[in-house]
């Protein structure tokens, strides 16, 4: 079941290829059903996944031989962390399709693109052979990169060619750690393996641990925003049309956090302990210093684009604290910043720019927003204190969690990342009160309110469900969180993370 | 299982739902509605008040079950005397705050919704039991105030909006922080953390709770203070304790005058509330530890705001800096009812006398500065929004009722013999003269200059020669007559009669103390 939700993404791909050039309407269409369809087999396979037993032991999908002589299987499996993310993925493939509902420009390959990335994004979710999810996750670049480059705005072909350059490099690092590892396993197994969870079980030593772990931790580690090399996010997300931004925060950089934990804390554990406090310095600047250039950015994507370097950093920070509840917090988080980020990207991208085309906040001071798109107002209030991890929301219960975890482990950085929750807090309000809530009078000096020269659309239907949708997720997880908990904690008792968790020991 | 207090908190968060739900365009429908819900509230909140069993300092309507269970999380709800005060007391400052915004037609319908939801948020903190949801209501009281202030408020309503939400915060994140590592130190190998104040306080009691924090921190010897100043700070910020105060008279002053009756009247209350539910009880050693500073922070907090608010020209700053004041000697009470009082005679009794002060004084303090603040919005609305302590003189020759009225809530707030404000404070310096008698002498300042500051405002503003302006000032109408009167009467029926709310919280104020002496 759940291995259908990739297949059915590029089938999506197929049939949207196979219809006329102008057939717009026809195509975003087909792009919904697919998605819904994607989001439905997901949710239905994960139930049935959960109910069928311990969703914290990898269950397999599809298993069979790939390239033999390198010992690559096509090797599909989930255990409850691929569940989360595989029905995050879902929904944020609906909600971006909702979003991009009024894409006029080439609709058919806009959204043939889309399906490709959602595809990718599954495939690696899913996979549990190393190459195989590689594979997948070098797959979702490219779509990434038309994306941007032909649908974008601002500066679109710089933001897509660094947000492509920055990932092939992380891509790189990783090659390069995994042919290293692929290497010495076969000298220990006495036979070629990409198995991740054969692979898990493999003794590597100390010493090669230690240098090939911030290799490959990093290199999945600059999709998922880590500071220093975050600088590709704010730009590819400012560039990038709607529905691209709530991808790329929403889903794309948990990719780079997924592989983070999927491969390279469970292949090097010992790596991951030796480099624990590099990782959590590194999660604590980016969370400070992302919320800190939120907060005095003018364009109002650029907020947003920080504010998930900053959250993410959230993520960083929960694995970095390789204990079970902050790891938790980790997942969870992942799941949060997913949906908050996208409906963020939403308000701002498609409810606010598609309208007024500025993103300036001296302009947006000047329309008073808040009583012109009111509905826009109170999604962009209900996403802004979701993400400011108000309680109630997704949001509250992961960083909780990620900062119990660190209190164990880190108690000065915890006070530190709590200084970042305060300005993460401070850039939201003052995004909300520049962009909705300023007093400043709508009427321009000589007397005459310009605005009304061009009343502005009101927010469509599409716009309205997605949002409703993504505050319902995030609502629901906030208030009953065991509802993803259940599927996450098995995870961290099984035996993938058990080295991982006693001390990197072997 | 009980439910009514789920279902208290529920109808004002409803309620706030379908008045938003309505739209705009229907201000009479959404007034009528809004009244209507606070009037349940306020119904349910009676029907508590007669079912409470006054002689057991027992957590009653007690409900409980499994929510979170990895994180340790039960949904916990109970009302003890202090929170059954609490209660009443925002059920009753409610409905007052939405009469009083009767005429308010600028979206109508979220700023109802806002109102109630405020109320939700409010009547959740006060039956919650459990951190985690706590918490939730703690902020969720946090939101509408803030957009009330931003959306409604003076002219300087943007940075008084942001002033407010960001110290609270601050406040807010240090204390989750704080719990976050109660949590684990409290969790073991099989069980997960505690965030149960009620199974705190008694690890507290037994010290457990310091030497499980050391143990988890790496026998960091303060550890405990510094958890505790975290926590400190979450509720200092909200009462607020001097020098916290800062964001409050901008608050006050920019927000709407029924918002305001609502900040001062309950949310502040929310500061004291924590102090006394979580802070004392969970905190015990600690407060006892740096129980010098803590008593010279109060001190500081009562005199200070007397004689910032002599300072005040504008009638709302004046109100809201002595509200910081009358807060004060809560903060005094509670931390000499901690203090170890050795050699203190009938110390119990002492702690006993102190405590029934404080919590007299949050109901009382509620009661009277939502009135007083109600009476600023009268005038305002006769002046056309002037409220400076110069722009009014001889208003009594024209407005007879209501400046008798208004003396009235202002001799409460002064603390008269036979009025509520008196008895409150009376216990307050009763109790505190034997367990901290140099901090009583110097809180005594604060008396003394608050009686000068609203002294200074009767004769400004009543007496003197009319200024011609207001010749045609209109007094009282009959509506406003009535709005004002319950506040008024219950002033004088609890002056003489403090019995009936000591009768409610006598038990839980000996169980109390029991608690914080060790």
């Amino acid at each position: 079941m759940l291995a259908w939700t990739i297949y059915i993404s590029f089938l999506g791909v197929l049939v949207l290829m196979l219809l006329p050039r102008d057939a717009a309407r026809a195509a975003r269409i087909v792009a919904l059903f697919t998605a819904v369809l994607g989001c439905g087999l997901a949710l239905v396979g994960a139930v049935q996944l959960a109910q069928q037993g311990n969703v914290g032991e990898a269950a397999t999908i599809v298993k069979t031989a790939w390239i033999p002589a390198l010992g690559a299987t096509y090797y599909l499996a989930a255990d409850g962390i691929s569940l989360v993310l595989v029905v995050l993925t879902g929904l944020a493939a609906i909600a971006g399709i909702l979003f991009s509902w009024n894409v006029e420009k080439r609709t058919k390959e806009f959204f043939a693109f889309y399906l490709a990335l959602i595809g990718g994004v599954y495939g690696v979710f899913l996979s549990f052979d190393v190459l195989l999810l590689f594979v997948f996750y070098e797959l979702t670049i490219i779509p990434k990169y038309f994306l941007i480059a032909r649908w974008g705005s601002t500066r679109k072909e710089y933001g897509a060619m660094k947000l492509a350059l920055y990932s092939f490099v992380g891509s790189h690092l990783v090659l390069i750690g995994l042919i290293a590892a692929w290497v010495v396993a076969r000298g220990q197994l006495g036979h070629a393996s990409l198995d991740l969870v054969e692979l898990s079980k493999v003794a590597f030593p100390a010493s090669f641990q230690h240098w090939v772990f911030p290799l490959v931790f990093i290199g999945f580690g600059i999709l998922a925003g880590i500071w220093p090399f975050h600088t590709w996010a704010p730009t590819g997300h400012v560039a990038a049309p709607t529905a691209g931004s709530m991808l790329l925060a929403g889903v794309v950089m948990k990719l780079g956090a997924y592989g983070c934990l999927r491969v390279a804390m469970v292949m090097f554990p010992e790596g991951a302990h030796e480099w624990q406090w590099a990782i959590a310095a590194l999660a604590v600047t980016g969370i400070i210093y992302g919320a800190g250039v939120a907060l005095v950015q003018r364009d109002f994507k650029f907020v947003i684009g920080y504010s998930s370097v900053s959250h993410m950093g959230f993520v960083l920070l929960g694995l970095a604290t390789l204990n079970t509840i902050g790891l938790d917090g980790a997942v969870l988080q992942m799941f949060s910043h997913g949906i908050i980020a996208g409906l963020l990207f939403a308000v701002v991208g498609r409810m606010v720019y598609d309208r007024t085309h500025t993103r300036d906040f001296n302009d947006l001071e000047k329309m008073n927003l808040g009583k012109l798109l009111p509905f826009a107002g109170v999604t962009f209030t209900i996403a802004g204190v979701a993400s400011m991890g108000l309680p109630g929301f997704s949001g509250f219960v992961a960083e909780f969690q990620v900062l119990i975890g660190a209190w164990q482990v880190f108690p000065k950085m915890t006070m530190l990342a709590g200084v970042g929750i305060v300005v993460g807090v401070a850039y939201t309000l003052r995004a909300l009160q520049k962009a909705f809530y300023s007093d400043t009078p709508p009427v321009a000096p000589d007397g005459h309110d310009h605005h009304d020269d061009h009343p502005l659309e009101p927010i469509s239907t599409p716009e309205r469900v997605g949002a409703v949708m993504l505050i319902a997720a995030s609502l629901v997880i906030g208030l009953f969180p065991t509802l993803l908990m259940d599927w996450i904690e098995p995870c961290f008792k099984s035996a993938l993370f058990a080295r991982l968790l006693n001390g990197g020991g072997q | 299982m009980n439910h009514s207090l789920t279902i208290l908190t529920l109808v004002p968060l409803v309620g706030g739902i379908i008045v938003a739900g309505l739209g705009a365009g229907r201000n009479n429908l959404v007034r009528g509605l809004s009244l209507f819900f606070s009037l349940i509230g306020l119904t349910g909140a009676l029907c508590l008040w007669t079912h409470f069993n006054g002689t057991s300092g027992e957590l009653q309507f007690q409900e409980k079950f499994p929510w979170a269970p990895h994180l340790g999380v039960d949904y916990f709800l109970g009302l003890d005397g202090l929170g059954l005060l609490m209660v009443m007391l925002t059920a009753m400052v409610t409905p007052l705050a939405i009469l009083v915004s009767w005429s308010m037609n600028d979206r109508a319908h979220i700023y109802h919704a806002l109102i109630l939801w405020l109320q939700a948020g409010l009547f959740g903190t006060f039956t919650a039991l459990n951190f985690f949801h706590w918490f939730m209501f703690w902020e969720l009281g946090l939101i509408p105030a803030f957009f009330l202030i931003k959306l409604w408020g003076g002219p300087k309503r943007g940075p008084a909006a942001t002033q407010f939400f960001i110290y609270t915060m601050v406040g807010s994140v240090a204390l989750l922080l704080s719990f976050l590592a109660i949590w684990l130190a409290t969790k073991t190998a099989t069980e997960p953390g505690c965030f149960d104040f009620i199974t705190l306080a008694g690890m507290a009691k037994s010290g457990l709770l310091t030497t499980k924090l050391q143990t988890a921190f790496f026998g960091c010897k303060n550890i405990g203070l510094i958890i505790f100043f975290g926590a400190f700070l979450g509720f200092a910020v909200k009462v607020p304790v001097v020098p916290f105060h800062t964001w409050l008279p901008a608050a006050y002053s920019e927000a709407p005058s029924a918002v305001t009756m609502l900040l001062t009247g309950v949310m502040s209350k929310m500061g004291v509330y924590g102090f006394l539910r979580i802070l004392l009880p969970i905190f015990p050693e600690q407060i006892r530890h740096v129980l010098t500073p803590l008593l010279w922070l109060a001190v500081a907090t009562i005199v200070l705001s007397a004689c910032a608010a002599f300072a005040q020209r504008d009638l709302k700053r004046m109100i809201a800096y002595s509200s910081v004041n009358h807060l004060g000697y809560c903060l005094l009470a509670m931390f000499a009812a901690v203090g170890a009082a050795t050699g203190v005679k009938d110390a119990a009794i002492q702690k006993a006398a102190a405590l029934d002060g404080v919590m007299l004084q949050m109901f009382n303090h509620g009661l009277t500065a939502s009135a007083l603040f109600l009476f600023v919005a009268l005038l305002e609305k006769r002046s056309g929004g002037l409220r400076g302590l110069e722009d009014f003189g001889g208003i009594r020759k024209v407005a007879p009722v209501f400046t008798g009225l208004m003396g009235i809530a202002i001799f409460s707030s002064l603390g008269l013999p036979g009025l509520n404000g008196f008895v409150g404070e009376f216990l307050v310096f009763k109790g505190v003269f034997p367990l901290a008698p140099w901090a009583a002498a110097i809180a005594t300042i604060g008396l003394l200059v608050t009686a000068i500051f609203l002294l200074t405002l009767i004769q400004r503003v009543f007496c003197g020669p009319l200024n011609a302006r207001w010749a045609q000032l209109p007094d009282l109408t009959t509506a406003e007559r009535f709005l004002v009167l319950p506040s008024i009467i219950l002033m004088f029926v609890l002056g003489v009669w403090p019995q009936l709310i000591l009768g409610t919280i006598d038990a839980t104020v000996v169980k109390l103390v029991e608690k914080i002496t060790f």
